[in-house]
């Protein structure tokens, strides 16, 4: 029986190491996001900043054509995920596998990554482990420690002593809470009360009454994107949270444009953290957005960002590695790459393969009678804190 | 259900148990994808693990009449178990199955308590309860579980220290193949029984069933635990070949799911479970690969037009088929 | 007032919201027992009418309210009579898959035409903010929900009790073989009935998006609070699917209030002991 299966598999092989030699004209990237679903809008941002990128630089690198072949997993579904990264290289050839918004999905795919020896570009999952699950592994995002804990370190920094902490109740949310709370407690700050919500809360008035009652200078949020960051925004109005006097600070999601839409005026004085917001005054990010503007019709996101840089990457590592697609030399190629992007100066840690970027604190104010992230302040070169504990 | 003349129950039991052309010739082609398709194996073996699921959902929900919108808690709690096992460094596949059954069986056999005592919507609420209470557990309980990121660290040793789980999915499918066919041998075996028989009584008019005498809570009971450990035997199958497991095993989509694969193929028959499972993960993962944005739709399409036209779920509508070529010739 | 009180008309609110969304559905499936999954797809449309009239043809807020109610009736009458009411002696299986194939189509044609992000709305000025009453805010939103709500509820009471209609439909609910028997139209009343019960739903649809949000996956993630509601208050009750909502939303908010750690537990715990209690629901007569 195992003869027959090892013939079986032996010709099955050599079937594919035929198709194999046709195939070497083309870069394929195997692009696994959750194009369908609840996450479907960010998938969506993601590929324009692929687009984009695709757009101004042309589909051929080192003498190769780039295809994209698009797998999606529909939400959170790490066996899919793996079955689909598992599909793109044996049954599509693809050399490199990118996108990855959600952390499960990116997990599971890092394993094929690794015993597929393939090149993977991480272009939105902020948990730190999903750098370390794979030797080819490089991210273009941002971490969650790496935004919060630089929050909280600033937060201190600036004025605020005692904070209560709201996130909600699952991976990302408690990696939030856990890093934020270490950045303000290093840099001296008191943290007076914490609260998780569950998942998936349609209504935060019981929580935020209990952040109010412990009285605190700042409240600090941290819920997925969606409807819940106008949802909380409105619940902290409504029980009386004055944004400009009791301090507000989240992450990114918080005041996406949809959010500050919904929330009105109550959104004025939320303090947030970003690796990017399309506000950024630079002219690489004017550029960027007016491109973007004029190709979709609407504004970019973190997401598009992450997109638009992982291309860049893969079409530098391909350049420099002399159009060679094996993740060896894909990887080398990659770490200490650096480069200027709309976010601002960005490079991939030669040790963690992990994204060093630099940190942007926003305010929300009014800018021509529309709501705005404004820039306040930046930390530059920030590396992953969480790999610091790997 | 067609029986020429029926000499007694046995009897007809008899002649239902023996193996048809059809089946044959089904369970033999099962074994086309090895050659005619192999980079659909990882596919296949997917939908051979959905089958197995669909299988223990028919048994309570077609045979048994219990309508259960919660079935994933079962499953997912099969996943997990066989995930931590290997974690905590016992990477055997088959004994691994085993525990997984056993833990699934046992919550199976906890929850059939409450299960039997109910019938219609609070039936339906009270498992859709139970599958959204265990996923907000796993959930809180993430030190054991992972949370929200998934169980890490699961490595499945290879089967008999032999076949080990390529990239390419051989061994994935064989071994959800197989151990698909042997529990489908049980489960055939067991319907077409007294205790089948006795079932398919509850689910007609359960009053009945006790009006005679028949002790419809207890045989509720049994059917209950045996479809939790297979559903969890078909998890922990899902978890050993991919190596991942993450809190949607134990969610309302993939519950939901699976009762629609149940009623699309046709509830009652066996082969319409896994039918269903068949058409529903393929068409899924075609339209999903010609547009990855709205295959929704397509397969909300499809649901429909499978309504409207085929009352009886695809395995009615081929056993109609087959009937009436029968009958025209 | 101890804050507790503000988070409590806080959690009415929402209860409030919720009976909007479920008591069309209670009814149906008393009278019917017919099994609509499809009924929040029904709530979806109505919201999508209210962006599309406040964003796209700058409708007033107000004015959206009832054409929400109007279109999702519309859409109810049409599926009803072309497709649905061929299954109303089908089995309650076929009536899920049915049901759950217009989810699917619906949910996939909202992500078309709108796009899956979130889908904002501008509420008048006079309806945003807070009241400060006695220490305490109140949403101004909020206060309009729960009266809204209150008057669809007297109204709905009122036309059960004291219309004919109300009388036929009690009737039919109570005992559909013998109302027929008597020479009811159950038929066209059921029609009526759901209609009415899906145009309440596209109500609560646009009220919810300045409350809870609305994207395409909203008809399936409310079904769930939906069905909750419907099978504790009972089949075919608006007391009981009122009195459930309540008891749902609040206690919802307390527990996540006094005792945060177990939030998402609560409302499922509580389901499923007062399922058990009493399986025929709060006030319902009838098992499913």
């Amino acid at each position: 029986m195992q003869r027959l299966l090892c013939g079986l598999a032996g010709c099955a092989l050599a079937l594919l190491g035929v198709e194999a030699a046709n195939a070497q004209d083309a870069v394929k990237i195997g692009l696994i996001m959750p194009y369908s679903g609840q996450f479907a809008d960010t998938a969506a941002q993601m590929d324009n900043g692929i687009k984009l990128y695709m757009k101004q630089h042309g589909d051929t690198v080192a003498g190769a054509k780039i295809e994209l072949v698009r797998k999606d997993t529909g939400g959170i579904a790490p066996d899919l995920a793996k079955r689909l990264a598992q599909e793109a290289i044996v049954r599509d050839h693809a050399d490199i596998l990118a996108g990855f918004v959600l952390t499960p999905n990116a997990l599971a795919a890092a394993d094929v990554s690794a015993e597929a020896k393939k090149f993977m570009v991480v272009m939105n999952a902020a948990t730190s482990i999903i750098t370390t699950k794979s030797p080819y592994l490089a991210r273009t995002s941002l971490t969650t420690p790496q935004l919060n804990y630089t929050l909280g370190t600033w937060a201190a920094k600036n004025g605020i002593r005692k904070i209560y902490t709201m996130v909600s109740d699952y991976g990302p949310g408690i990696d939030a809470e856990t890093w934020f709370q270490k950045g303000f407690k290093d840099a001296g700050g008191e943290i007076v009360g914490s609260v998780r919500f569950p998942v998936a809360n349609p209504d935060f008035s019981a929580f935020v009454q209990r952040a109010k009652d412990s009285n605190p200078d700042a409240i600090y949020v941290w819920v997925p994107g969606g409807a819940q960051p106008a949802a909380v925004g409105k619940a902290l109005a409504e029980r009386g949270i004055d944004a400009s006097r009791t301090k507000v600070l989240g992450q990114d999601a918080l005041t996406a444009e949809s959010a500050l839409k919904s929330m009105g005026d109550q959104a004025l004085g939320i303090i947030m953290v970003a690796n990017y917001d399309y506000n950024l005054d630079s002219p690489t990010n004017k550029d960027f957005v007016k491109a973007y503007n004029d190709e979709f019709h609407r504004n970019p996101d973190f997401f598009s960002v992450g997109g638009y840089d992982g291309m860049h990457l893969v079409y530098a590592a391909l350049q420099k590695a002399g159009g060679k697609t094996d993740g060896d030399s894909l990887i080398a190629a990659a770490k200490g790459m650096a480069w200027e992007s709309p976010r601002g100066p960005m490079s991939i840690d030669p040790e963690t393969r992990d994204v060093v970027q630099t940190v942007h604190i926003f305010k929300v104010e009014k800018v021509g009678g529309e709501l705005r992230n404004v820039e306040i302040d930046k930390v530059p070169n920030v590396k992953d804190p969480g790999h610091k504990t790997n | 259900m067609t029986t020429a003349t029926i000499a007694g129950p046995h009897d007809a039991l008899q002649t239902q148990a023996r193996w048809q052309w059809a089946e044959i010739a089904f369970w033999l082609a099962t074994l086309l994808p090895f050659i005619l398709a192999p980079d659909y194996l990882l596919l296949a073996s997917q939908v051979a693990i959905a089958a197995l699921f669909v299988l223990s959902l028919d048994l309570i929900l077609g045979f048994a009449g219990i309508v259960s919108l919660g079935h994933a808690a079962y499953f997912g709690l099969g996943a997990y178990t066989a995930g931590i096992v290997s974690k905590w460094g016992w990477g055997e596949p088959l004994t691994g199955l085993l525990i997984a059954g056993l833990v699934a069986g046992a919550f199976g056999y906890l929850t059939s308590f409450i299960v039997a005592r109910f019938r219609h919507l609070p039936l339906i609420m009270i498992t859709l309860g139970i599958g959204l209470l265990l996923q907000e557990a796993a959930n809180s309980a993430s030190w054991l579980t992972g949370g929200f990121d998934g169980l890490q660290g699961i490595h499945t040793w290879p089967i008999a220290g032999k076949f080990h789980f390529d990239l390419y999915g051989y061994t994935a499918y064989g071994y959800a193949l197989a151990v698909l066919f042997l529990i489908f041998l049980g489960a055939r075996r067991l319907t077409l029984s007294p205790f089948g028989l006795a079932l398919r009584g509850i689910r007609d008019n359960g009053e009945r069933m006790r009006a005679i005498g028949a002790p419809t809570r207890s045989h509720i009971r049994t059917i209950y635990t045996i479809a939790g450990m297979i559903a969890g035997i078909a998890g922990a199958v899902l978890a050993q070949t991919t190596e991942t497991v993450s809190l949607e095993v134990l969610g309302f989509q993939r519950s939901a799911d699976v009762l629609v694969m149940l009623i699309l193929g046709g509830a009652g028959r066996l082969y319409g479970g896994l039918l269903g499972a068949i058409v529903y993960m393929v068409a899924r993962d075609r339209f999903s690969g010609l547009n990855p944005q709205y295959w929704y739709f397509w397969i909300g399409l499809l649901l429909i037009a499978v309504v409207l036209v085929l009352p009886n779920g695809l395995f009615g509508g081929l056993s109609l088929l087959t009937r009436r070529t029968k009958a025209a010739s | 007032m101890p804050p507790a009180f503000g988070v409590l008309f806080d959690g009415i609110a929402y209860g409030m919201l919720l009976f909007l969304l479920s008591v069309g559905l209670s009814v149906t499936l008393g009278m019917m027992n017919f099994v609509n999954l499809a009924h929040c797809s029904f709530a979806m449309l109505g919201g999508y009418v209210t962006v599309t009239l406040m964003n796209f043809f700058g409708w007033p807020f107000f004015a959206t309210l009832p054409a929400a109610f109007i279109v999702a009736a519309a859409a109810s009458v049409v599926l009803e009579r072309s497709i649905f009411r061929r299954f109303y002696h089908a089995s309650d299986l076929d009536q899920c898959l049915l049901t759950i194939g217009v989810v699917f189509v619906s949910i996939a044609a909202a992500a078309y035409i709108y796009g899956t992000d979130e889908q904002p709305v501008q509420l008048p000025d006079f309806l945003r903010g807070s009241i400060n009453f006695a220490g305490l805010n109140f949403a101004v939103y909020r206060l309009f929900l729960i009266a809204v709500a209150l008057v669809i509820t007297i109204l709905l009471v009122a036309a059960l009790e004291m219309t004919r209609f109300g009388a036929q439909v009690r009737a039919a609910v109570n005992n559909q073989r013998m109302a027929r028997g008597l020479g009811i139209d159950v038929d066209t009343l059921f029609a009526v009935t759901f209609a009415l019960g899906s145009g309440l739903a596209g109500l609560g649809g646009a009220l919810a998006i300045a409350m809870v949000g609305l994207d395409p996956s909203f008809a399936f993630t409310y079904l769930i609070y939906v069905l909750i509601v419907v099978s504790v208050g009972g089949l075919g009750s608006i007391a009981g699917s009122f009195a459930a909502a309540m008891l749902l939303g609040v206690s919802d908010i307390a527990g996540k209030y006094y005792v945060p750690a177990i939030g998402s537990f609560l409302i499922y715990l509580v389901m499923m002991v007062l399922i058990m209690a009493r399986p025929t629901g709060i006030f319902g007569r009838r098992q499913a």
